[in-house]
């Protein structure tokens, strides 16, 4: 397999440079997962006229005002209810979601499975950094188990979300995962999540260095990069080698897709036969 | 009647049909220009959403019922963002639920309308009977200091027409409008004649103009109300939740912080000839003015006409819009008052507001809150007890 190299992508002509320095701390994953977002943006030909981005509240959702294009930053949780809105009322837009692990998974975990469920043409980015980095680390329904945050004194005693589990049970057309070691991968996966017809969930394992890192002596940001990606199973090795990986780890790459269809071309259709049928419903 | 909006809705009626209030909203909706609704199921606004389901789809909208109430009332404004005119319909504890949305909308000032019918509370309450218990959270419910305008139609043709004007005033106004009305009304079927379709003229959002690069979001003129940019029209926006500048970004300078909300907070008031409607009946010489609402009006015009059969000189005052309310009319009918009664289905809410704009006037309630309706003859009642102890 090979990739593209970065050579003739410039970023700065996604970025908005009036919004320079960026809020993200040193170390944070976040940065390139935004890299890599507008790069298949770019890849695809995008129009950044056509492009509109919702995100939510958080490190993640604060992402959106850097981008150079139609950006909404929404209450939290909330973005894919209405990104939702957005996307029915305007099927000419190229809709992209980026949230957050507590913003997706917690507060609005009832929105992404209905999404899913849904099937609506919208690309949803989940950076995964295991916690609520804004607000000063604390668990979140990814925080791996036994970790220390700062409302988890005592070690997290509770399970971690598989998010991509999750999306693909609630039926979601598209589902992968990525860690921001692989730039190119991680460009590849969401370019594929940006063609899909119908809804694409990508999550992005990223690392919260400064607070979580630092919470749990994990390192550096280079050493915690390197621990995820030592940690990860891609997913065209799967059932084929059982070392050097291990049991529990995370399987990358495209985790499951189908064909169901698309949601607003579903109502859409249903409207148009409504429509050659009027004189029995009409406008009552 | 004072006129509302000229132009909105005109007499032109076509032929009489028997409508629920509710039905009523999606038609005016409809009429309006609405092309999008996103509802979730709940007793007593039901209706709303069922009739927008069949309604939108042959004139190109896009219903849809969502996860809850809180995903249908972002998906409304996302719908909006994207420059379509967008409804939500709900009840109280729906209405608790999309109150941080509604904030949203109210400071990224994006237009929308929600109907929110009033059942007994508080909690679930009394999800069939009627109640005018939402009448101050529908004010301040969201957080913070926000702009909102509540209208609250007393019939099925006026919660028609009031759909329309909120439509007009959300749009022009950038604001979400609450259309506020009890089951009784939201229920009740009778016989309407609504405007033919081409006496109503829908009210369009301004949109941004000119050069991307001179545009700033929330730069507004005289009006207060600033363009609104729409995707794919060159902008390239920013639109936030968080107190933002007029370029749409972030800020916590204060200056620029105490500049951008004094435009958002004064933004009604200084359109507030074109926002407040009221109805006022034989209060040019009214020693009792009784100030109602929705049904609860609707006895006091019977309780009024009753009275004065028996030669008391008793007045009705009803806001149409009850936020921001019309105050400078309440105290023009209220000026020969010497008592002034407030029935309403509650334990006490529009009260409080009649005795902040009418200091020094003797201001008394009349409170019901087990799911029955205010009858006229316990208005009357009141009525003639208040006129015998001012003489």
């Amino acid at each position: 397999m090979t990739f593209d190299t970065a050579a003739d992508f410039d970023v700065r002509r996604y970025l908005r440079p009036e919004r320079m320095p960026h809020h993200l701390c040193p170390g944070c994953g976040h940065g390139i997962a935004l890299r890599a977002l507008l790069w298949a943006i770019d890849d695809e030909g995008i129009d950044q006229d056509r492009l509109a981005v919702v995100s939510g509240i958080g490190c993640a959702g604060r992402l959106s005002a850097n981008i150079d294009a139609n950006t909404f930053h929404v209450t939290h949780g909330r973005p894919l209810a209405f990104a939702t809105g957005l996307a029915l009322a305007r099927p000419d837009l190229q809709v992209v979601v980026i949230t957050g692990d507590g913003d997706c998974l917690a507060i609005g975990g009832n929105h992404l499975i209905h999404a899913c469920r849904r099937n609506l043409k919208l690309t949803c980015l989940m950076l995964n950094n295991e916690t609520y980095g804004m607000t000063g680390g604390q668990v979140s329904p990814t925080t791996s188990e036994s970790m220390l945050t700062t409302t988890t004194p005592l070690g997290n005693a509770e399970p971690a979300f598989d998010a991509c589990a999750l999306a693909a049970a609630a039926g979601a057309g598209f589902v992968g995962r990525e860690v921001t070691h692989h730039v190119p991968k991680l460009k590849e996966l969401v370019r594929q999540g940006l063609r899909h017809p119908g809804f694409a969930f990508i999550e992005v394992l990223s690392d919260c260095t400064e607070i979580f890192g630092r919470k749990n002596e994990l390192g550096s940001s280079p050493e915690m990069v390197m621990r995820q990606k030592s940690g990860i199973r891609p997913d065209a090795y799967r059932d084929t080698v059982d070392t050097p990986f291990r049991s529990t780890e995370l399987r990358t790459g495209v985790l499951a897709t189908n064909a169901r269809p698309e949601y607003g071309t579903a109502y859409r259709a249903a409207c148009a036969r409504t429509v050659v049928n009027a004189g029995q419903g009409g406008a009552t | 009647m004072n006129a509302p909006e000229a132009g909105v809705v005109r007499d032109r009626v076509a032929p009489p049909r028997l409508l629920s209030g509710n039905h009523a909203a999606a038609l005016g909706a409809l009429a309006a220009g609405c092309r999008f609704f996103a509802g979730y199921p709940i007793t007593p606004s039901s209706e709303v959403a069922e009739r927008m389901a069949r309604l939108l789809p042959p004139v190109g909208g896009v219903f849809v019922q969502m996860e809850d109430e809180i995903a249908s009332m972002a998906a409304v404004i996302g719908a909006s963002m994207g420059g379509v005119k967008a409804m939500t319909a709900t009840s109280g504890p729906g209405f608790s639920l999309k109150l941080e949305n509604l904030g949203y909308a109210a400071a990224a000032e994006i237009p929308c309308v929600i109907v929110d019918v009033m059942r007994g509370g508080p909690s679930t309450g009394m999800p069939t009977r009627p109640a005018q218990g939402d009448l101050m959270q529908s004010r301040w419910g969201s957080h913070g200091d926000y702009p909102v305008i509540v209208v609250t139609p007393a019939s099925v043709r006026e919660v028609h027409d009031e759909t329309v004007r909120a439509f007009a005033l959300a749009e022009s106004l950038r604001t979400p409008v609450v259309v506020l009305y009890d089951q009784a009304i939201a229920q009740l079927t009778e016989t309407v004649e609504l405007p033919t379709a081409d006496a109503i003229r829908p009210v369009e959002r301004r949109w941004a103009a000119g050069a991307p690069g001179d545009y700033q979001p929330y730069a507004a003129g005289d009006d207060q109300v600033p363009p609104m940019a729409r995707p794919g029209d060159g902008y390239r926006t920013h639109t936030t939740g968080l107190t933002h500048a007029e370029s749409g970004f972030p800020t916590q300078a204060p200056a620029v912080v105490e500049r951008n909300q004094a435009r958002l907070l004064t933004k009604l008031q200084r359109n507030r000839a074109r926002i407040e409607s009221f109805e006022v009946e034989r209060t040019g010489d009214a020693e009792v003015l009784v100030v109602a609402i929705g049904i609860s009006a609707r006895a006091a015009k019977r309780a009024v006409t009753a009275a004065r059969a028996q030669g008391i000189a008793a007045g009705l005052f009803r806001p149409i819009t009850l936020w921001p309310f019309p105050e400078d009319a309440l105290r023009a009918a209220a000026a020969g008052a010497r008592a002034v009664l407030v029935p309403e289905l509650n334990a006490g809410q529009l009260v409080l507001e009649v005795e902040r704009v009418l200091r020094g006037h003797r201001v008394v309630g009349l409170n019901r809150y087990d799911g029955e309706p205010i009858a006229p003859a316990q208005i009357e009642a009141r009525i003639g007890q208040l006129a015998r102890e001012a003489k």
